[in-house]
């Protein structure tokens, strides 16, 4: 809805602009009955929500239910109003890539990636790096003007950056895919502030990723960036790419 | 029936390859232990409990033993030979060397007729609380009937063990069959069993024999409360393999995952000491009757699942044949693969049924443990809810004998109670939806998926006859599974291995031995 040129302010959008209509689903420790359901109405209108229609009712046993609503939201957001922190991503092949460091950075890049401290899970620092790379990409390690080291699980923030030094890595990426109890930002926060006190934060940038990190948190945590889901190789090559490129580009 | 058009002697020919590559090993399964394996006995002999520094005793039993060089006669040998000349229990024993007040190697040597003596009672004692238990599990199924089949597996992962008890006592009034507690996600790299109940873990529960006791405790309660016994699961992989078999076999585990390749490919433990390792957990596990399951979907996760398929037909082989060498019955190896092809790929469902297939064509009376789709399960909870529909379909059209039921919210974290429920909800749908269905269908000769089969089979055939003939070792150093390249001497881990000495003994391997027919 645009009422002037500057705002544009939104709802939740069902079938009818504007009708606010939301999906939603939780599960209480309370009966699969009549308290259980007004329970479940209270907290939605306690949550803003009004015009709920409980759809389902499934008992989990065990004394739980799950319940599942179709709720309205009387708020609304003003896009125009909305600024991000958002990787530009550019959509180029590694083969494009490998040219555009060729001439621009002129020389290979050291990148070195690992799961760090408790993190066993590779998936993601393997769809990245790994030769095959994932969804069609090749990972970092096919590329000919990347040197990519893939370090894999569980290594300690303290090997990762003695590694990363005597790499003269340019760049650090680390995955953490387990999130229970924020585990992810204590692991990277220890990184950061070791290489702050190893005096090296500056050396090289650091980059994390995983399904539950994104650049905002990343640059929170003192990340040059973070990347989410739908990350491939070739947007962490590029955004590395053009970070070296133009600080060449400052420095003559 | 729906069932492969497949040459006998071409499943007969990729089993002599796998057989060949285990029968290689056998020298050094026999000729070296280590310190986890050490570390097992002396838990079977009834060493338990930890320092206030949280070091656990069989450790710090093994850690002095080695200390005085004298580890290569094993710890069976210096326990014995300790309680007899003290005449205390091993127990007492243990405690006064955690306290620093003994010497094990500066104990007069006893005579060797009294340290069998005592070694055949404490065997022969111990063996029989685990078969006590194998026989409480025997007559459980009797009185409350079979698993279902494809039973219904289900993980809990909360990092805390009170908290993992509600959702696995919840899991199985849904429905579920299997409870796996999932374990802490650093756990395998540790080269100690901690010990005693925990309440913080990452990704999941410590595995402790206390945590095993309470859970199968629990699930025990529910069992009679739902008249249908419900089994338990955990993970015997990692550093500490033979320890946590044998904490399992005590305390009545049922399923244990258990490969003889995985930790030397995705934990990067040295291939002797997995190798090891296996070897001897295993045989507690045969000897036990738990079920143990292969963790070939680990291969798909990291490849590409149909290019790399018949790397999954290999290492089920590999499996097996290790499996057999520690005397695994064949109804007890839940050999492992995955749901884990490409969703855009045109015609996914069919190259999953296909290698489904042959699966089942090569262990027909296995319990085949089937994974679900992860790797393109995104945030989108609803594809992914679909894609187990289809993983579930494909489980009960082709015999698939244990669902690790996916979960919607995979991806996203760790399964909240709801997301279990509709798992569960989903698997029972299905199940019961196409339950005849294979027996109403047969394939065409020609058919895609006879002859995708045939494509797999001949590929893991031509990849398992090239490792025999350079050998096993050789071909994770060459980086031939998984594109993951590892050396014999390198990994975690390959300090805590030891060549035996002449007079080194193992009295539980040597008992199970003749018990499990390995004589």
């Amino acid at each position: 809805m645009m009422t002037d040129k500057q705002t544009q302010i939104i709802k939740p959008y069902g079938d009818t602009l504007n009708d606010g209509r939301v999906q939603i689903s939780f599960s209480l420790p309370a009966p699969a009955n009549g308290v259980g359901e007004e329970a479940a109405k209270i907290l939605l209108r306690k949550m803003g929500f009004e015009d709920i229609e409980v759809c389902n009712m499934q008992d989990l046993s065990s004394g739980f239910v799950h319940v599942i609503a179709y709720v309205t939201a009387n708020i609304s957001v003003d896009l125009s109003k909305i600024k991000v922190n958002e990787i530009q991503k550019l959509e180029m092949t590694m083969e494009q890539i490998d040219e555009f460091i060729e001439q621009n950075v002129g020389r290979e890049l050291n990148i070195i990636g690992a799961c760090i401290e408790s993190d066993a899970h590779t998936v993601g620092i393997d769809a990245i790096m790994n030769m095959k790379g994932y969804n069609q990409r090749y990972g970092l390690e096919r590329y000919r003007m990347v040197n990519a080291y893939n370090l894999g699980a569980q290594v300690p923030v303290e090997e990762l950056l003695e590694k990363a030094m005597s790499l003269k890595a340019d760049a650090i990426l680390v995955s953490q895919i387990v999130t229970q109890k924020n585990i992810h930002i204590s692991n990277l926060t220890k990184l950061i502030e070791l290489a702050e006190a190893e005096n090296i934060r500056d050396k090289m940038l650091f980059i994390c990723g995983g399904p539950r990190i994104n650049n905002e948190l990343a640059i929170e945590l003192g990340y040059d960036a973070g990347f989410g889901h739908n990350t491939y190789a070739n947007d962490v090559a590029m955004f590395i790419a053009k970070h070296y490129a133009d600080k060449r580009f400052k420095e003559n | 029936m729906i069932s492969l058009q497949i040459d006998k002697s071409k499943i007969a020919d990729a089993r002599h390859y796998a057989k060949e590559i285990a029968q290689s090993l056998k020298g050094l399964l026999e000729e070296s232990s280590s310190v986890t394996i050490e570390r097992a006995i002396a838990r079977l002999m009834g060493v338990d409990g930890a320092t206030s520094s949280g070091v656990p005793y069989p450790n710090v039993i093994v850690e002095h033993l080695k200390e005085k060089g004298v580890l290569d006669r094993g710890v069976a040998y210096w326990l014995a030979n300790g309680a007899v000349a003290k005449s205390m229990t091993v127990m007492e024993l243990a405690e006064k060397v955690v306290a620093g007040e003994l010497d094990l190697t500066a104990i007069e040597r006893q005579p060797f007729e009294k340290i069998y003596e005592f070694l055949d009672s404490i065997t022969t004692s111990t063996l029989k609380k685990i078969s006590d238990q194998r026989s409480y599990r025997e007559e459980a199924f009797k009185k409350y009937g079979d698993r279902r089949w494809p039973a219904i597996y289900v993980i809990v992962a909360t990092g805390n063990i009170y908290e993992d008890i509600k959702q696995a006592q919840a899991a199985a009034h849904q429905g579920a069959d299997i409870i796996a507690v999932i374990r802490s996600t650093a756990q395998s790299l540790l080269d100690y069993v901690p010990y005693g109940a925990t309440t913080s873990g990452f990704g999941g529960t410590y595995a402790t024999q206390e945590n095993f006791r309470l859970m199968r405790a629990a699930l025990d309660e529910t069992s009679d409360e739902l008249k249908r016994y419900i089994s338990l699961t955990n993970y015997a992989s990692g550093l500490c393999m033979p320890e946590i078999a044998a904490m399992g076999a005590l305390e009545r585990l049922d399923v244990m995952l258990n490969d003889a390749m995985y930790g030397i490919l995705f934990r990067d433990i040295n291939m002797k000491r997995t190798l090891l390792d296996q070897y001897f957990s295993r045989m507690i596990n045969a000897y036990a009757e738990i079920e143990i399951q292969t963790g070939e979907d680990n291969y798909l996760t990291t490849s590409d699942a149909i290019e790399k398929a018949y790397t999954v037909t290999a290492s089920q082989l590999i499996n097996e044949q290790f499996a057999l060498l520690s005397g695994v019955k064949p109804e007890n190896m839940g050999i492992g693969h995955a749901f884990e092809i490409d969703p855009d790929v045109e015609n996914s469902v069919l190259y999953e049924i296909a290698h489904a297939l042959l699966s089942k064509e090569f262990f027909p009376n296995s319990p085949i443990k089937y994974m679900p789709p992860t790797k393109y399960a995104s945030g989108n909870i609803f594809k992914t809810y679909l894609m187990n529909g289809m993983f579930n379909f494909v489980s009960q059209i082709t015999g698939q004998g244990v669902q690790l039921l996916g979960m919607l919210t995979e991806a996203i974290h760790t399964p909240h109670l709801a997301d279990r429920y509709l798992a569960i909800e989903n698997a029972n749908y299905i199940f019961k939806a196409v339950k005849d269905f294979q027996q109403e269908f047969v394939l065409k000769e020609d058919s895609f998926i006879n002859r995708r089969a045939n494509q797999v089979l001949k590929e893991a055939t031509e990849f398992l006859r090239q490792i025999s003939e350079i050998g096993l070792m050789k071909a994770m150093e060459k980086g031939m599974f998984a594109d993951i390249k590892r050396s014999e001497n390198e990994g975690k881990g390959l300090d805590g291995v030891f060549k035996k000495a002449a007079e080194y003994v193992n009295p539980f391997m040597d008992k199970m031995k003749v018990e499990l027919g390995l004589e």
